[in-house]
């Protein structure tokens, strides 16, 4: 019987694992060149790893889904918590609109009353508001279900809510006069104020 | 794709379970295998697959993100399939080690249970042959070569999966293989 090298075995499958120096592999290479028996093995040993490696096992069609159906059920609580994460905009939008409404309407009902800017100057009579003449009112004006005389000046922005407003040939406003009558003008102008706050 | 895999990762830790099936669907292929290398049996290795996905999303949380997503699962699976094994095993302890051998037990010195009839033996095409001889291969010898093979893994990875050192993976592929290659050498 040939003789071979003492380690030719491990060189064949460390050759094999793409992990042999490259002067063993001379060594291994020499060898087998030679060798028919150890050649013979080295041949086994490449068709035992074409024969692991070349069957394509695949799973079975529905395993996927199988596994998604053993998992776990999620709590309500984190549907929740992940449709919310899914649909920011939507949740902010409505959001928004559910508390902008809420307190929208709520100061529709407070601000039923009569109310009007507070001014030492002006003279108030049932539900209307006199700016007398020669008496300025600094600032703005805002009057809310009652009407508003100026036969003085107002420096500053003028506005009726629900009320009319009647301006005297002395009369002067230096700012913008608005007159707000209807509920949605009303919303109008609710949340321009609001914007107008926020930035 | 481990960063992907790694975004679907995250996902299912902050809740989405639905990201799990990304990961599934990825891997599904490669566990089988596995498991069908170890086990053998096609429905068997379909429970175990799934039960090592299931594992695996239960305790995603404990997955290290800076780690190989592939090596955690195969982990995971393989542990499974042997434990599968030793459960499946005779009451008398096949598995001590033969004295004076090293790493041979008695598993390597009978044939399997699933023994065919030579004749039968030799309509078995040569992939399923192929199986079988695996089949008999000891369960340490066998996970080895078979997490070798099924994801070309290097010794480093499977020393990781197996929690062996370096050298003993490397002893156990070498044995293994050369098993298999004179018990393939009839055909």
């Amino acid at each position: 019987m040939r003789q071979c090298p003492d380690d030719i075995e491990e060189y064949i499958h460390d050759y094999l694992d793409g992990e042999i120096e490259r002067e063993k592999a001379n060594v291994l290479l020499d060898h087998i060149a030679d060798c028919d028996e150890c050649m013979l093995t080295f041949q086994e040993l490449n068709r035992t790893i074409a024969l692991l490696q070349g069957s394509h096992i695949v799973a079975p069609v529905s395993f996927t889904s199988k596994v998604m159906d053993s998992l776990p059920k999620q709590s309500r609580k984190v549907n929740m918590k992940r449709w919310l994460q899914r649909n920011p905009v939507l949740i902010a939008a409505s959001m928004f609109l559910m508390l902008m409404g809420g307190t929208m309407f709520s100061y529709w009902g407070e601000e039923q009353q009569f109310s009007f800017s507070k001014d030492p100057d002006v003279i108030v009579l049932g539900q209307t508001v006199i700016i007398p003449e020669g008496k300025t009112v600094e600032g703005d004006m805002v009057v809310k279900n009652g009407d508003i005389k100026v036969e003085g000046t107002v420096h500053g922005d003028l506005t009726v809510i629900n009320g009319d407003k009647y301006l005297a040939g002395a009369g002067e406003v230096t700012g913008d006069i608005e007159e707000i009558d209807q509920l949605f003008e009303w919303v109008w102008y609710k949340v321009k104020e609001t914007v107008k706050n926020i930035f | 794709m481990e960063g992907l895999i790694k975004e679907r990762i995250q996902q299912v830790r902050d809740g989405d379970q639905r990201a799990f099936e990304d990961i599934v669907e990825f891997y599904k292929d490669k566990v089988f295998q596995l498991c069908y290398r170890m086990l053998g049996d096609r429905h068997e290795a379909e429970d175990v697959a799934q039960e090592a996905f299931l594992r695996a999303y239960v305790n995603i949380h404990t997955f290290q993100m800076n780690r190989k997503f592939s090596t955690w699962l195969y982990r995971i699976a393989t542990n499974l399939c042997i434990d599968r094994i030793r459960k499946k095993k005779p009451d008398f302890y096949l598995d001590a080690e033969v004295a004076g051998t090293e790493g041979l037990d008695m598993y390597s010195q009978i044939p399997s249970e699933g023994k065919l009839p030579e004749e039968e033996l030799e309509n078995l095409e040569l992939k399923e042959r192929i199986q079988l001889e695996i089949q008999k291969l000891p369960e340490k010898y066998r996970a080895a070569i078979v997490l070798k093979y099924v994801d070309e893994l290097s010794l480093k990875e499977i020393s990781e999966i197996l929690h062996l050192p370096v050298g003993t993976v490397k002893t156990r592929i070498h044995r293994g293989r050369d098993a298999l290659r004179k018990s393939m050498q009839s055909l």
